[in-house]
C-alpha cells in the first residue's frame, strides 16, 4: 500500500485527469455493448478484439506513411462492414436464443479473432506514433498527453454524433423501437432482421474508433483485447441499458477507480482490481434485488 | 476366429517392429544426427520463436556446409524436427515427450524463453536427454539440479546489475537512488533481484520498486512517481511491451531521470518504432554484432549478421545468434565426445570451453554460461533522426563512450 497519492496534491490532480481521460475512452467501448446488449440481447465477448483489430487499423495507415489519426475515419467504416459480416454469419443465428449461446458464440469468435490477428500481424506489441506532443498544466506538475486530450475529445464527438442520429434518423428509430419491443416493431413494419445488423455494424464501428485511438495512445498486441472487453461489460452493468449518461459517468468513475487502485495497490493490481469491482457490484446488485423482492413479498 | 487370430498377431509384429525401429533410427539415420526442438512459431511468443528458429536453421546449413560433424571418424549433418508449441507451456512439455518417446530424438534443442524452458526441462531431465537452450534465462533453470540442461545464454539476474554499477560509477563511486519497474513474470522478476543484489552490494537505496501487469500498455503512474522522486537510475522490465510503453509515455510526460536502463529493446525494435524519442535509453543485451569474438564458422559478428540479412531479410536480433551459437556447442561437444551416447555427450557438454561468434562458452554446475558477460549498450541517434544501438558497457567491447547524464526534455 502506497498513499502517495494522497500526499501530493499535484499527483491526485493528475490521477483524476488521467482517469477521466481513460474513462471516457471505456465509456465509448461500453456505449457499443450496451447497445448491442439492449437491442439484441447479446453480450458481445468479442468486444475488446474488435477494438484491436481496429487499432491494427491505424498502425497499418501509420505503416504505409498516413498519421494514424486518420483512422479514426477509417477504421469505422471498415470495422462496420466486418461487423455485419459478423452478423451475418454468426450472431443472426443465435440472436434469439438463450443469453449463453450467444455469450459461447461470441467467445468462439474472439478466439477466432486473436489466433488470426496474431497470424497475420504477429505477436509483436505495436503502437502508431501521433507525434502531439504534451500539454503541461500547473506549473510542469500536471502533464497530459496530448494524445489522451486527442483520444477522449474524439471519443465525445462520436458519442454526440451517435446519440443525435439515434434521435434523428430513421434507423436510429427504428434500432430504438427493436429495442423496446422487437415483436411490435416487426409488427408496425420494421426489418429487424436490418436493425439487428445495423446495430452489430455501428457497435463495430465504435470498436474501431476505440482501437485507432488505443494504437495512438497505448499500445496494442493481438490478445489484449479481453481486458476491454470486461471493463465495458462493467461500465454496462453500473449503468445499465440505455442510459449513456450513466455509461459516460461510470466509466469515468472506473477510469479514475483504476488509476487510483494503480497508485495505492501498484500497477500489478490495476487490471485485477477491475475484476473485484466487478465482483462487489454484482454481489450488491442481488443483495438488492433480493431485498426488494422480500418487500414486494 | 483362427483368421482373426492371425489378422491380430500379423498386426501386433506389424506394431512391433515399427515402434522399435522409429526409436532405433531417430537418433542417427544414416549420416544425420536429428535434433527436436518445440519451438513457438504461433501464439504469444511467435515472433521471438521464429528468431530462434533461423538462428537454428542457419547454424544447421553453416555446420553442414562446413564438413558436417565428424564423430567416429565419419561425417554427419544436423537435422531438426520441429513442432509449433503455440506459446504454450503444457504443449510444449507434450511435444517434449511425444520427440522423446515417440520419434526417438536423444538430444533437444530449447525452445524460446524461461517459462516454456521451464516446462520442458523436467521430461529432458528424466529420459536423461541432453538439451542445448539459448532462450531460457530465468536463474530458477539452474538452481534445480539440472544435468542435461545446458544454457549458452547469461541468467537472467546479470541482465541490468551492470547498469547499477555503471550509474554508480557515473556517480563518482557514491550510491544511488534507484527506481524499479518490473513486470511479475519468471523472468523479469529474476531481473530484479539482479538488481537488488546489486543495489545491495553498492549501498544503493531503492525509491521505487513496482510491479507491471502482464497485460500493461499505461505505467503512468510509476512515471508520475519517478517525476516526484527523482531517482538517479529507471530500471524498466517487461519485455517487448514494457520497453514500448516506458518509451512512449517517458517522452509524452518528459520525464527527466539520468539514467534509463531496460531489456528487450533489441526485439522491441525501440529506435524504429520510437525514433528519436527512444534515444540515450540503455539496454541490457547477450549480444550485438560489433562485438568482437570469432569462431572457425560464422567468423564474427558482423559477418554473422551480414550472412543472416542476406538470409532472412532482417537484422539478426540476439535471440537468433544465441540459438546458432546452440548448435555451435552441440558439434564441438559430440566430436570431443566422439560418441552418440548420451552420457557421454553430457559430460562434453559440461566440459565445454569454446569462443563462438556469440560470446564465450563454459557451463557452471548449474548449466548456464558463466563465461559471457551482458552487454549494455545505449540508443544514440544522429541529427537526420537515425538511431543505432551503441555497445557502451562493459569497457572492454565499448564502441562508443556513455552519455550521461541524459539531457532533459527541455533541453532536446
Amino acid at each position: 500500500m502506497d498513499f502517495m497519492v494522497f500526499q501530493y496534491p499535484m499527483i491526485t490532480v493528475q490521477a483524476c485527469l488521467d482517469g477521466i481521460l481513460l474513462g471516457i475512452l471505456f465509456a465509448l467501448i461500453a456505449y457499443g455493448m450496451a447497445l448491442q446488449w439492449g437491442v439484441m440481447n447479446i453480450i458481445n465477448i468479442a468486444q475488446g478484439d474488435l477494438v484491436i483489430l481496429g487499432g491494427y487499423i491505424a498502425y497499418f495507415m501509420y505503416l504505409y506513411g498516413i498519421h494514424p489519426a486518420w483512422g479514426v475515419i477509417v477504421a469505422p467504416v471498415i470495422m462496420y462492414f466486418l461487423g455485419v459480416l459478423i452478423y451475418k454469419l454468426v450472431i443472426n443465428k443465435v440472436v434469439d436464443r438463450d443469453l449463453f449461446i450467444s455469450i459461447l458464440a461470441t467467445f468462439g469468435i474472439s478466439i477466432l479473432f486473436m489466433q488470426l490477428m496474431n497470424f497475420a500481424f504477429g505477436a509483436d506489441v505495436v503502437l502508431a506514433n501521433s507525434d502531439y506532443g504534451t500539454t503541461m498544466l500547473f506549473n510542469n506538475n500536471v502533464v497530459l498527453p496530448n494524445s489522451k486530450l486527442f483520444s477522449a475529445f474524439i471519443s465525445i464527438l462520436f458519442a454526440i454524433c451517435l446519440v443525435i442520429y439515434m434521435k434523428k434518423s430513421k434507423l436510429g428509430r427504428a434500432i430504438r423501437a427493436t429495442a423496446q419491443n422487437a415483436r411490435a416493431a416487426k409488427i408496425l413494419g420494421v426489418d429487424t432482421e436490418k436493425v439487428y445488423a445495423a446495430t452489430f455494424g455501428i457497435n463495430a464501428a465504435l470498436c474501431g474508433v476505440a482501437g485507432a485511438l488505443i494504437s495512438i495512445t497505448f499500445t496494442i498486441h493481438p490478445y489484449m483485447g479481453l481486458p476491454y472487453t470486461i471493463r465495458s461489460f462493467m461500465i454496462v452493468i453500473v449503468a445499465g441499458l440505455g442510459n449513456l449518461p450513466g455509461v459516460a459517468m461510470s466509466g469515468m468513475g472506473l477510469g479514475v477507480f483504476e488509476e487510483f487502485a494503480d497508485y495505492i495497490l501498484g500497477t500489478e493490481f490495476r487490471i485485477g482490481s477491475v475484476f473485484l469491482l466487478l465482483v462487489l457490484i454484482l454481489v450488491y446488485r442481488r443483495f438488492k434485488l433480493s431485498r426488494k423482492r422480500e418487500y414486494l413479498k | 476366429m483362427r483368421l482373426n487370430k492371425i489378422i491380430l498377431s500379423f498386426v501386433s509384429a506389424l506394431v512391433i517392429l515399427f515402434s522399435t525401429s522409429v526409436v532405433s533410427f531417430a537418433k542417427v539415420v544414416g549420416d544425420k544426427i536429428i535434433l527436436g526442438a518445440a519451438i513457438s512459431l504461433t501464439g504469444k511468443y511467435s515472433s521471438n520463436g521464429v528468431h530462434t528458429q533461423n538462428g537454428y536453421n542457419m547454424a544447421v546449413d553453416r555446420i553442414n556446409s562446413m564438413g558436417g560433424v565428424k564423430v567416429g571418424g565419419k561425417t554427419y549433418k544436423f537435422d531438426i524436427i520441429y513442432y509449433d508449441d503455440e506459446s504454450n507451456p503444457k504443449r510444449a512439455a507434450q511435444l517434449a515427450e511425444r520427440l522423446i518417446s515417440q520419434d526417438g530424438v536423444e538430444f533437444m534443442l530449447g525452445p524460446y524463453s524461461s517459462g516454456l524452458t521451464k516446462a520442458i526441462a523436467p521430461v529432458t531431465e528424466k529420459y536423461g536427454v541432453p538439451m542445448v537452450e539459448a532462450n531460457g534465462a530465468s536463474r530458477s533453470l539452474f538452481t534445480k539440479g539440472y544435468k542435461y540442461l545446458f544454457a549458452v545464454l547469461a541468467p537472467a539476474n546479470l541482465y541490468l546489475d551492470v547498469a547499477i554499477d555503471l550509474a554508480v560509477e557515473k556517480n563518482n563511486g557514491k550510491p544511488v537512488t534507484v527506481a524499479m519497474a518490473f513486470e511479475q513474470d519468471a523472468f523479469s522478476q529474476d531481473v530484479r533481484l539482479g538488481v537488488l543484489d546489486a543495489i545491495k552490494r553498492t549501498g544503493s537505496k531503492k525509491v521505487i520498486d513496482d510491479k507491471l501487469p502482464k497485460e500493461l500498455n499505461d505505467m503512468a503512474a510509476t512515471l508520475v512517481k519517478v517525476k516526484q522522486m527523482k531517482p538517479d537510475v529507471l530500471v524498466v522490465s517487461g519485455h517487448t511491451k514494457g520497453a514500448l510503453t516506458a518509451i512512449r509515455q517517458i517522452a509524452e510526460m518528459k520525464v527527466d531521470v539520468p539514467m534509463l536502463a531496460m531489456t528487450h529493446c533489441d526485439a522491441a525494435k525501440l529506435s524504429k518504432q520510437h525514433g528519436k524519442n527512444s534515444q540515450y535509453a540503455l539496454c541490457a543485451s547477450q549480444w550485438h554484432k560489433t562485438l568482437t569474438y570469432k569462431d572457425n564458422f560464422f567468423k564474427d559478428g558482423m559477418t554473422y549478421a551480414a550472412d543472416f540479412e542476406k538470409e532472412f531479410g532482417y537484422d539478426p536480433p540476439y535471440q537468433s545468434a544465441e540459438s546458432s551459437a546452440a548448435l555451435l556447442v552441440f558439434k564441438d561437444a559430440f566430436e570431443r565426445a566422439n560418441s552418440f551416447d548420451q552420457k557421454k555427450v553430457r559430460d562434453a557438454l559440461a566440459a565445454t570451453n569454446m569462443q563462438t561468434f556469440y560470446g564465450n562458452i563454459k557451463f557452471a554446475p548449474g548449466g548456464q554460461n558463466v563465461d559471457k558477460p551482458m552487454v549494455l549498450f545505449q540508443v544514440m541517434c544522429d541529427d537526420s533522426g537515425k538511431c543505432e544501438n551503441k555497445v557502451v558497457a562493459p569497457t572492454k567491447w565499448a564502441s562508443a563512450k556513455l552519455i550521461h547524464p541524459v539531457p532533459k526534455w527541455s533541453e532536446r
